[in-house]
């Protein structure tokens, strides 16, 4: 009948050029090139030859290759062949610290050997130990529980020259498994706790269910409680993998000069004042270590998110 | 000795359970006898130490004292799987990774039991509790009915003696609470287990129990087939809480002589020589007399002028469809009564209320026993 009937109902529909929304993505645009700036100069120079490093224009990336010289530790002039994958290669297998030139690789080894072994054991101990808090109480959990929530503040400097002591009296000073148990005791306060707190979040009833079908502590935690525990496991791993990956401070501390992992051999590499400095070598040394800590995000994102929809506790 | 050739003959047996956190104690040296087939229901308000005395049966609670005997075995020890018990819990407690018949089946295959034997066991308790259709369904997609339905099949699938059930329907709409109820009934009449069941809901109360333990503050105030707790409160606190619409009580005080005694309220008297006192006629006694709305009733006209009634105004009529609740002014004292809601009434109406003596309760003012 009347003609409002017909008008549009609700709010005026938006327009793509509404000044809000230009705001929002000039911001959002503005801030992605601010952090991807760096990241892209880093993977551009890491294909450069130095020639273009020293005169070319430090946005502009690399596209013809020629010949490049360099020297090398006994001090000759060296000239090659250069591919785009050169300094990537001399990061990899040529690039000197002091007198040794095998590159990253061995130390990258390190990092891979400390990390494979660090990760599952700190995470396999603090599984139980949260779960065993949380489920089994004993007479001193509450003040065991204490101690470690205090101990995940203290500092870990403050416990390093105690913790050489310990690792040399067990013999196992300067050796890859004593960065791998440092790692594993740092790690226990805190993967503990987020343990314990996810499975006290869980319903007791489920607990007491299982023990009533005569389940007992491991059948409960592998069985009942593990397979609800893939977010927060997620959660643990790209914690300690990054964590210990990026360490550098009981690397130098704990691990002994071969055993050196991927960050002290970098940082080694760029504080070396040995020959002329290797801007392109350096970047694609950085991209190689950074690898794997952005493989484990995009890998683990998409868990992560599967994780959090499908450990819904309900039921 | 005389304690164990007691827990011979009954099902579950609890001498002098104490329970206590620090220095709060839930359970207070309590005890309690189930025969073998019972069906006991434990009913009280929240925090009474129902779900407390129920793990303790279970096992999956120490008691500070006392022991727990079930078929005549002292368990008070005993790992919770081997006690022969099955316990259903309010929040359903299924393991939410594994399929219904996978939850049916962990209790069996933990313990080591054949495959076959345990086919045919989650097939029987699957037909008796109409799960067949969902077995390879997870929990979470279950209706909240289906899903305690495969918590029972739980406790079912294990042929325990005793079944505990804490508050199974309380998270069930009305409708599926009542379903389920029946069900449950009909599964005890079918199986003739002993089956402990905590509710705060006295319907359930009422309708499953072989006998109710009214519980407070951790004791049992008590134990008694439902029509006896109705009829025959031990004491005001029970009388008060079963029922609803609830008992009147009325402040009075016992006068007459010990063979005709009457009440008096507020100078109207009313002869009680009908009342069975446990113990003696106390005359000069206060007390609360106590009726349910049930055994009130209204009178008005020539009627209201007889003897033993006591005059009241009419204040407010709740209809509650089948029935009407009249609420009466009886001197300074309210009063509910329970009238067909075919009669009408007016507030401010002036008439007389009679009491059904003989349905009727009196308790002690001070003690609140029974007298
Ligand atoms: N672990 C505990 N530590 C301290 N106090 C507790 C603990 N568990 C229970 N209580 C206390 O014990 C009392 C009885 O608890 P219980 O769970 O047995 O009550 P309930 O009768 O089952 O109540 P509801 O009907 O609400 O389930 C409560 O006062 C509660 O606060
Ligand atoms: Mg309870």
């Amino acid at each position: 009948m009347s003609t409002e009937a017909l008008d549009p109902q609700g709010p005026k529909p938006r327009h793509w050029y509404e000044w809000e929304r230009i705001v929002v993505y000039t911001f959002l645009i503005l801030t992605s090139v601010y952090f991807l700036m760096p990241l892209y100069i880093v993977i551009i120079t890491s294909f450069k030859d130095l020639d273009h490093i020293r005169d070319g224009n430090i946005f502009w990336p690399q596209f013809s290759y020629g010949e490049i010289t360099t020297t090398d530790p006994a001090g000759n002039t060296v000239t090659a062949m250069a591919h785009w994958w050169s300094p990537w290669y001399r990061a990899m297998f040529e690039v000197c610290t002091g007198l040794e030139c095998r590159g990253i690789t061995p130390n990258f080894l390190n990092s891979v050997i400390i990390t494979a072994w660090s990760v599952p054991i700190s995470i396999a101990v603090a599984l139980t130990t949260g779960y065993a808090l949380s489920n089994w109480p004993f007479k001193f959990s509450e003040a065991f529980f204490t101690v470690l929530i205090v101990g995940s503040f203290i500092p870990f400097q403050v416990m390093l020259y105690p913790m050489v002591l310990l690792t040399k009296n067990m013999g196992i000073y300067s050796t890859l498994s004593c960065v791998v148990f440092v790692h594993t005791v740092f790690g226990l306060p805190i993967l503990t706790l987020l343990f314990r707190n996810y499975f006290a979040s869980l319903p007791v009833e489920l607990f007491k269910a299982a023990r009533v079908d005569g389940a007992g502590f491991w059948r409960i935690l592998f069985q009942v409680f593990l397979p609800m525990a893939i977010p927060i496991m997620t959660v643990a791993v790209i914690l300690q993998v990054t964590g210990i990956w990026n360490d550098f401070l009981f690397g130098v501390v704990f691990a002994g000069l071969p055993n050196y992992p991927m960050t002290v051999k970098l940082n080694n590499i760029f504080t070396s004042t040995f020959g002329i400095k290797e801007y392109n070598v350096e970047m694609a040394a950085t991209m190689i270590a950074g690898s794997v800590p952005l493989l484990i995000y995009f890998l683990s994102g998409k868990y992560f998110i599967r994780g959090i929809a499908a450990g819904a506790v309900k039921g | 000795m005389s304690t164990a050739t007691k827990s011979k003959t009954s099902s579950v047996s609890i001498q002098n359970i104490a329970q206590s956190y620090g220095a709060l104690q839930v359970l207070k040296e309590l005890s309690l006898d189930i025969p073998e087939g019972e069906f006991l229901v434990l009913l009280g308000p929240s925090g009474c130490g129902k779900s407390t005395l129920l793990n303790c049966i279970a096992g999956l609670l120490e008691p500070t004292q006392g022991k727990i005997f079930i078929k005549g075995k002292n368990v008070t020890w005993e790992e919770p799987s081997k006690r022969g018990i099955g316990m259903v819990f309010q929040s359903y407690a299924l393991y939410p990774q594994m399929t219904v018949e996978r939850n049916l089946s962990f209790g069996l295959r933990v313990a080591g039991m054949a495959k076959d034997e345990i086919e045919k066991r989650v097939k029987r308790a699957s037909e008796i509790l109409q799960i067949e259709p969902y077995l390879q369904r997870k929990p979470m997609q279950l209706s909240g009915g289906q899903r305690q339905r495969v918590a029972i099949g739980r406790a079912l699938v294990r042929d325990v003696d005793v079944f505990l059930f804490d508050e199974p329907l309380s998270n069930l709409d009305a409708k599926l609470r009542a379903e389920l109820r029946v069900e449950i009934k009909r599964l005890h009449q079918r199986l003739g287990n002993t089956m402990i069941y905590v509710t705060h809901d006295q319907i359930e109360a009422m309708t499953l129990a072989d006998r109710i333990a009214v519980m407070k503050g951790g004791s049992i105030q008590q134990l008694d087939a439902p029509l006896t707790i109705y009829s025959k409160p031990k004491n005001r606190y029970v009388a008060g809480f079963i029922g609803s619409p609830s008992m009147n009580f009325i402040k009075a005080k016992i006068g007459g002589t010990a063979k005709s005694p009457t009440v008096e309220v507020s100078g109207q008297t009313l002869d009680i020589s009908q009342y069975a006192f446990i113990d003696g006629t106390p005359v000069g006694r206060e007390v609360e007399f106590g009726a349910r709305p049930e055994h009130i009733n209204i009178l008005r006209g020539a009627a209201a002028k007889g003897k033993n009634v006591f005059s009241a105004t009419i204040e407010l009529v709740e209809p509650m469809g089948s029935d009407s609740l009249v609420w009466l002014e009886l001197g300074s004292q309210k009063v509910s009564a329970r009238v067909e809601s075919s009669e009408t009434f007016t507030p401010g109406e002036k008439v007389a209320v009679q009491f059904r003596v003989d349905q009727a309760s009196i308790f002690d003012l001070q003690s609140g026993d029974r007298l």
